[in-house]
């Protein structure tokens, strides 16, 4: 039955001849900017998050004892190593639905992007991939050497060739369906932060 | 298909009847417009990429067999499973069937207008599958019992004031409240617990990678990335068009997109996905429901291109001022008017005239489909094709009549002018005269331009 159907489909497809156009070259050039971190920096707050800058993971951990979220959590998580207060394994976890009652979670994110303020994570910095969205608060840690300009040279870094789950998280979740008005804090976390080290 | 037609303008008094929502409606849209503005003219080479995102779907549509399969054969080697669906009907009967084999009776489902199209909701509901809409804007219709009204912010037509009415009933919150902070809360915990409960999640698809077998999925509430990685089944639904060839592909169309729609750089949440969740399953469902015939007509083929990004509907001065509903059509405003007579052209005819035929969807558009060429193409076909109510036909008659020959053009102003002088009030302004419902004629000036003209000429000389 879905083998006619996508035959049918294909044919039907193949019966209609359009003219043929040639797949354009993507210019890698686009929007550079002479400071990718503050761009970076600029846009993510603009888009509802924050952007910090920490020398070393004790750094880290001074920092985040200052953000309140992080103070009043009450089941904290991370796949990095060294950072303070967890209590929470989330490498333990064998059911996602178990995570629901994290707080705070702590992750490394492999690239940002300063065209438009997001970072790229992936299965392979978590065990479960709904730890992104379930959690309140999320935490991002990204080398601070690792900020491309835009989306063009995001694209040419990433490899799609197994099955993967890939991302790209701009701010905290938020929605405007009532009214146009901004709420953060949809779905997903409440806050977004990301540490650039 | 209905078989009775729908005119836009009766519709649309409905809406109009209440004036201030009217405005309230045109301002909220334009807020977005105006955002998207913003966010367009901070990029240096936006045309440049609008021209390229073009040329991409252009290129694509022409191969669009090749991409499909393609496509099909690195998704099938990531481990998803790929079905084929020619309409509606065998989407929503291939769905129903995977949701069945996995025993699902809860099922959360992410903004999909594909899904609109197709009529899901109700088809699952009948089988006894609870159907959960998780996008904010999207719950708010559903609880209504209505379709969204627009493509990107579905809940655009209801004020806070009803929202809360309606929490208040569904969800127990406060009555009388209206805070939309309080209100999403509230609506974020009653989708947690949807989210938790479902055994499967249904999710749109923006673009679908040939050249990796993976779909993309764009949104700024995280409800399809937290819909689908819970549960271990993940259902896509992705209709033919949205394919793209090449990953760096989508550079150029997410640049294009949450900026064309609602002004961001990006929307929160791209998600990749590249194959089932460990331990779990992806079903594509790909989707034709009249695609293939689109594409092969000559004249409307490019309206394929679409993306979806609402920035049309958001700029055009119909819809901002007739809301969503008054084209009954589930995808209104400008590239509704183009696609909802390539789907029925006998009950839709009315929609390429709801167009003042300004171009201001066109210059939006950030994948270049000739929107309002394709309305006025439409309207000589709805013509030639004898769908064009009587009266309306005669009118066009009589006024390209006149206008085809300068002396009857010159009496006939004449004439106006002396009609509209003379003609008793209830006999312009009645039943008949459409026009003038809602506006008054302007005063004749007693001379014409050419008379005027003439006595100056003479003066002068
Ligand atoms: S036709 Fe163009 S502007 Fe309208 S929704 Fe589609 S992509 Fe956006």
């Amino acid at each position: 039955m879905a083998e006619t159907s996508r035959d049918t489909i294909l044919q039907s497809l193949r019966a209609a001849r359009l003219e043929s156009v040639e797949l354009p070259e993507l210019d890698p050039s686009w929007s550079q900017f002479a400071d990718p971190r503050a761009r970076f920096a600029q846009v993510l707050e603009s888009v509802g998050g924050r952007c910090l800058s920490a020398a070393d993971l004790q750094d880290v951990n001074r920092q985040l004892a200052q953000r309140t979220e992080f103070q009043q959590a009450k089941w904290i998580g991370s796949t990095v190593a060294g950072v303070d207060r967890v209590n929470f394994d989330v490498m333990g976890v064998g059911d996602p639905h178990e995570l629901e009652q994290l707080d705070f979670f702590v992750a490394m994110g492999q690239f940002a992007i300063a065209e438009n303020g997001a970072v790229w994570v992936s299965d392979a910095q978590v065990p479960h991939r709904a730890l992104w969205f379930i959690v309140q608060h999320l935490v991002l840690i990204v080398p601070a050497d690792q900020i491309v300009h835009n989306l063009h040279q995001a694209y040419q870094r990433l490899r799609f060739d197994h099955a993967e789950f890939g991302l790209l998280i701009a701010g905290p979740s938020k929605t405007a369906d009532i009214e146009q008005s901004l709420v953060i804090g949809a779905h997903g976390p409440r806050s977004l932060t990301v540490i650039l080290l | 298909m209905s078989a009775t037609s729908c005119n836009h303008a009766k519709e649309a008094d409905r809406f109009t009847a209440d004036r201030p929502r009217v405005q309230w409606h045109d301002q909220a849209l334009w807020f977005v417009r105006a955002k998207r503005d913003a966010a367009a003219h901070a990029v240096e080479e936006w045309e440049q990429l609008r021209e390229t995102a073009s040329q991409i779907k252009r290129h694509t549509l022409a191969r669009l067999p090749e991409y499909l399969e393609q496509f099909e054969e690195n998704a099938l080697r990531l481990g998803a499973q790929v079905h084929w669906a020619r309409d509606a009907d065998e989407h929503n009967r291939i769905v129903l069937r995977i949701l069945q084999q996995h025993g699902v009776h809860k099922l959360v489902k992410s903004k999909s207008m594909l899904t609109e199209e197709c009529h899901l909701n109700p088809f699952l509901e009948q089988h006894g599958i609870e159907v959960v809409d998780t996008d904010l804007g999207e719950r708010i219709v559903q609880l209504r019992d209505q379709p969204p009204s627009h493509i990107v912010l579905p809940a655009i037509h209801i004020k806070k004031e009803e929202v809360g009415q309606l929490f208040h009933q569904c969800l127990g919150t406060e009555s009388g409240a209206t805070d939309p902070k309080y209100l999403t809360e509230a609506a974020r915990g009653h989708l947690r617990e949807k989210f938790l409960e479902a055994q499967a999640g249904l999710s749109g698809v923006n673009f679908a990678v040939a050249e990796t077998g993976g779909v993309i999925v764009c949104t700024n509430e995280g409800n399809a990335d937290l819909g689908t990685s819970l549960p271990r089944l993940h259902i896509a639904c992705v209709g033919i068009e949205k394919i793209v060839p090449r990953a760096a592909d989508l550079a150029v169309f997410l640049r294009l997109l949450a900026r064309s729609a609602t002004g961001q750089p990006i929307t929160t949440y791209t998600s990749h996905f590249h194959g089932p969740i460990p331990g779990g399953e992806l079903h594509i469902v790909l989707v034709d429901n009249g695609r293939s015939r689109i594409r092969a007509d000559r004249q409307f083929w490019e309206s394929l291109k679409c993306i979806r990004c609402g920035a049309c509907l958001n700029t055009c001065p119909v819809y901002r001022r007739s809301g969503g509903y008054s084209y009954q059509h589930t995808i209104p405003g400008p590239i509704g008017s183009v696609l909802g007579p390539l789907q029925d052209a006998k009950k839709n005819y009315s929609l390429p005239y709801a167009c003042s035929l300004c171009g201001s969807c066109t210059d939006v558009c950030p994948v270049k489909v000739p929107l309002h060429h394709q309305l006025l193409t439409w309207r000589g076909e709805i013509v030639r094709r004898g769908l064009l109510p009587w009266r309306k036909w005669l009118e066009m008659k009589v006024v390209s009549w006149v206008l085809r020959n300068r002396r009857r053009y010159q009496w006939s102003g004449k004439l106006a002018g002396w009609a509209v002088r003379w003609t008793p009030r209830w006999m312009l302004y009645n039943r008949l005269n459409d026009w003038g419902k809602s506006r008054e004629l302007p005063e004749f000036p007693r001379k014409s331009f050419r008379e005027l003209y003439r006595n100056r000429n003479g003066r002068n000389q």
